[in-house]
């Protein structure tokens, strides 16, 4: 694939991620903030609360989403620091080795989103 | 006319003799309009005959007598001594090549990567013996206009900081033709190019420090070929073709003159010479 398509992925998660990563933070660490905006939230990290939102389909298209293109961005610019700093002919080792991480990474994390989404409730 | 004595702090190197570079310093007696490329040539003529450097038309169309001096990549040819306003000038080859002897580089990486982005038009029209011109508006032209004077000096990859990092990058010189070709209306190469330059070691290797810009001594601005070699890999470019001039009007104009005679042996005029050819001129 052409480097400009795969640029623009990166600038395109790093966008995406603003909104969803800012969910995130507000949702999670920035409760008085939401208050601000008349919206109550009560411990957002007790376990009740947290299992709640894991049983939530919107939650687990969001945290799909979130795992999916963090693990893009950082990578992405993993890979680019490291064939600034490495010789050219490893640059498809460099590659490779990036997505084989990548992908374990983001089964991992799959699955832990979608264990907490089939224990919903519990 | 009144004459300066500015000492010369060249830098010597021989790989086969030395074992690493050195300075040797000349005093030359300059007057009010010579080069440091005519100094270079008292030192060479009168002093040390032993100093090797590139010079070839000394009017800043060649670009061979490029190399670094007073810290800047400059050509000789065109850098007025008594305007560098300094008692001592000090000269050294090019940065990020290889040094062959004293001020003359190595300059083959730049060529290789010139010739990689295909530096030339393609078109399926395009063949050895054109029989019509091609169209191109003022406005076409302008588009790669300023990147057509580029004279292949490489004084844009000696201040690039990119090009001391890493070799394998295309370079500013390289990429600002892939984008003059690109841009030119005649060409339709434009994807073929894209392949070679839209890599992580072409265009998204610049960092965009735009020293290539601030060193090119014709005014060329290849970090923002560069720019939007990028814009134009992401968005696409717009660019208009041209195309082949409609036949030409069987009848003349009466203001326009007769054209010369061709000169070369067996040219065909196209019916628009005086008729008389090699004859008329014999």
């Amino acid at each position: 694939m052409r480097e400009s398509r795969l640029w623009f992925l990166f600038v395109l998660a790093g966008a995406c991620m603003i909104v969803l990563l800012g969910a995130h933070l507000f949702v999670m660490h920035l409760e008085t903030f939401m208050g601000y905006l008349g919206i109550t939230i009560h411990e957002p990290l007790a376990y009740a609360e947290v299992m709640a939102r894991a049983k939530s389909v919107s939650w687990l298209v969001i945290y799909m989403a979130l795992l999916i293109l963090a693990l893009y961005h950082g990578l992405y610019g993993v890979r680019s620091v490291l064939l600034e700093t490495i010789n050219m002919k490893h640059h498809s080792t460099v590659t490779a080795v990036i997505v084989i991480v990548g992908l374990i990474a983001a089964v991992f994390g799959s699955y832990i989103v979608i264990q907490s989404y089939m224990m919903g409730g519990l | 006319m009144e004459r300066k004595t500015i000492v010369f702090k060249i830098q010597r190197y021989a790989p086969n003799q030395d074992k690493e570079p050195y300075f040797k310093s000349y005093e030359v007696p300059v007057e009010q309009g010579m080069t440091i490329l005519e100094c270079l040539w008292y030192i060479k003529e009168n002093l040390d005959s032993t100093i090797s450097f590139r010079s070839s038309c000394r009017m800043g169309i060649c670009g061979s007598c490029a190399m670094f001096i007073q810290g800047r990549p400059r050509l000789a040819c065109e850098t007025q001594t008594l305007e560098l306003k300094s008692s001592t000038i000090e000269i050294k080859p090019l940065p990020n090549y290889d040094i062959i002897k004293d001020l003359v580089v190595d300059q083959r990486n730049l060529f290789r990567n010139h010739k990689k982005v295909k530096p030339y038009i393609i078109s399926e029209k395009a063949t050895s013996n054109p029989t019509k011109e091609y169209i191109q508006s003022v406005a076409q032209l302008e588009q790669y206009l300023q990147f057509n004077y580029c004279l292949k000096c490489g004084c844009c990859l000696a201040a690039c900081p990119t090009m001391a990092t890493d070799t394998n990058f295309l370079g500013p010189q390289a990429l600002a033709q892939a984008f003059r070709y690109n841009t030119d209306s005649r060409d339709r190469a434009g994807n073929a190019r894209f392949q070679i330059v839209d890599t992580f070691e072409g265009i998204w290797r610049c960092h965009m420090a735009g020293a290539c810009s601030d060193a090119c001594p014709k005014g060329v601005d290849p970090a923002m070929a560069i720019q939007l070699l990028k814009r134009h890999s992401i968005f696409g470019s717009r660019k208009e073709y041209s195309d082949y001039a409609g036949p030409l009007p069987k009848n003349r104009r009466p203001d326009i003159p007769d054209a010369p005679a061709p000169t070369v042996k067996g040219a065909r005029t196209n019916g628009r010479g005086n008729g008389k050819g090699k004859k008329g001129r014999r």
